[in-house]
């Protein structure tokens, strides 16, 4: 055990510690405009094995929350520390980002390969993992995400939410302890967010991979151990989805939403029908209203 | 006045091994003043079909009519068209690139060739239409939020006076208010100006909640074409087609298997509410 490791029985995951990061402006000449300070102050600590949810509106901070979470930014004040490692710790970096891989947004950003199973085993090369064992991971990721038939394929001919498992499979391979998702299906139809969020779920129940899933789809984070919401850089919601979104006019003064059921109970509530707070799913709907007739 | 498609076929990569046939005989009617939906997979041929519509892709077989014209007609005025027929892509904001935002909606009108006055009054005009506060049009737009950016873009087609305006998943990307506000614009101005408008989406509740018709594309083919109760009701097909229905319409489809007289054709939340209210005999 390395000794800038802390104990292991309090390792978090992740663990932020009064973070602050802030980003300086600069006219066009260089000068300095301003300073903005992006994450204010924030603590937020991921249980090994946690599935995560982080949502907040555009520009609240959560990409460069995220950003954080394998040392691709660095605090201007506070520390972050993942599995036990300090991230400015530069002896830790590539286990670091070993051990906490991340997902972006747009899927044809993030695939090099030319075919699927060349960009799955991308990570695990330069890893200096030897060749065969490259190959049983590669094996064993596309299968993790149920894209094992499309081994041989071009990225190019897949769908959208395709080449987002195969992005996930890419840092499946590398055997992370965590992935931090930042709106993996933003840019996807139905059946691909379906698909991209089964796939994060299964990683989160078979694996124990501990998932951080940021996301603008509130439908999405109902399954979730936790959620925290953020605002100007701050968290400044945080429980269980249930808690969460029972506060459906908060969330609306955040720029945020409830799911369409979750809504749908709420309106119903106020038109005097004894629900009650926070349904998250139509079988609970259904259920709830059964004992109303 | 409207856009047709007769027996329009579109094949990617013609008389190659890579062959790939993206529209199969499209008919379409799309009338003046309608409020359009199109929704499709990925690769079901929504952005080829949308393409043809202003002329950017020229179609295999077929005629595309732009107010009863041929519009690849060789001595058609295809530049007159794309002011006419207003494209906005996906991530819009990306194609911003003008030192401040109100230089920037002027450039579609300067093109045109107006005069300066007239340039200036549109750009004025739609970036008041999409309501950006004046303190931002002489600020560079890279300074905007997300949702701002969106909106100088939109701004941007709307200066060139379209009939007809096609967006590509506007709201991607931005959240939950973010999606709301710029949806809620584009109503605003279909109501306003009658301009004709047609929404890709992925999002079955947003387009359940504000388009009149429905266009669904699977592999190419127009697979329904009908208002939005009589498209939602075919979940089963949509749901093979790789979509969905709107979260309520579920709802109420298994509150009718629980045994309440509820109409499994609501598909917006005040309908299934007002639908459930009646169930239980509270209004």
């Amino acid at each position: 055990m390395k000794s800038s490791k802390i104990s292991t029985a309090m390792k978090k995951m992740i663990d932020t510690d009064k973070l602050v990061f802030e980003y300086i402006r600069r006219d066009e000449e260089g000068n300095v405009e301003g300073i903005t300070r992006a994450i204010d102050g924030v603590d937020l600590k991921v249980e090994p094995g946690q599935f995560i949810a982080v949502l907040g509106h555009n520009g609240s901070g959560k990409s460069t929350l995220a950003k954080h979470f394998n040392a691709l930014l660095y605090p201007t004040e506070g520390e972050v520390h993942v599995d036990g490692m300090l991230t400015e710790d530069d002896e830790h970096l590539w286990e670091i980002r070993q051990e906490a891989g991340m997902i972006f947004q747009n899927p044809d950003n993030q695939i090099i390969g030319q075919v699927v199973e060349e960009d799955v085993g991308f990570g695990p090369e330069n890893m200096g993992v030897p060749t065969d064992e490259i190959w049983e991971r590669v094996d064993e990721s596309l299968k993790a995400v149920r894209m094992d038939k499309f081994r041989k394929a071009s990225p190019n001919h897949l769908s959208g939410g395709q080449k987002q498992r195969v992005s996930i499979a890419g840092v499946i391979a590398m055997h992370p302890k965590c992935i931090i998702m930042d709106e993996p299906t933003a840019m996807l139809d139905p059946n691909g967010r379906r698909e991209v969020i089964r796939a994060a779920r299964a990683l989160n129940q078979v694996e124990g991979i501990t998932i951080i899933l940021i996301t603008h789809y509130m439908e999405e984070v109902v399954d979730a151990d936790r959620v925290f919401v953020m605002d100007k850089g701050r968290i400044v919601m945080e429980g269980t989805p249930r808690e969460i979104f029972a506060q459906v006019d908060r969330l609306k003064e955040l720029r945020l939403g409830v799911p369409q059921v979750t809504l749908l109970a709420h309106e119903l509530r106020k038109s005097g029908v004894p629900l009650p707070e926070a349904v998250l799913t139509r079988k609970e709907l259904v259920e709830a209203l059964k004992k109303c007739r | 006045m409207s856009i047709i498609f007769d027996h329009v076929n579109y094949i990617y990569d013609e008389d190659t091994a890579m062959a790939h046939a993206a529209l199969i005989d499209v008919n379409l009617k799309i009338p003046d003043g309608k409020f359009i939906g199109l929704i499709g997979h990925t690769g079901s041929g929504k952005s080829t079909l949308i393409q043809h519509m202003n002329g950017l892709i020229k179609p295999s077989g077929g005629t595309v009519y732009f107010n009863n014209e041929d519009i690849n007609a060789p001595t058609y005025n295809k530049k007159n068209l794309r002011a006419r027929v207003g494209l906005v892509f996906q991530y819009p904001e990306h194609q911003l690139f003008e030192t401040d935002c109100f230089k920037d909606v002027c450039f579609g009108p300067k093109n045109l060739g107006l005069p300066q006055k007239d340039v200036e009054l549109r750009a004025y005009e739609a970036l008041k239409q999409v309501g950006l506060e004046d303190d931002f049009f002489y600020q560079s737009p890279f300074d905007l939020s997300g949702g701002q950016k969106r909106r100088v873009a939109i701004a941007g087609v709307l200066a060139m006076k379209p009939e007809v305006m096609i967006l590509d998943e506007p709201t991607a990307g931005l959240d939950p208010k973010g999606r709301e506000d710029i949806l809620n614009l584009i109503s605003d101005l279909h109501k306003k100006t009658g301009i004709t408008i047609i929404l890709v989406s992925h999002s079955m509740e947003d387009v359940a909640d504000y388009v009149e018709r429905i266009i669904v594309m699977n592999k190419g083919r127009v697979a329904f074409d009908a208002e939005p109760k009589e498209v939602f009701r075919h979940v089963t097909e949509l749901e093979e087609m790789g979509l969905a229905a709107p979260q309520v319409t579920y709802c109420m489809k298994e509150l009718w298997e629980a045994g309440f007289d509820v109409d499994t054709d609501a598909t917006t939340l005040e309908e299934a509410k007002n639908e459930i209210l009646k169930a239980l005999g509270r209004c």
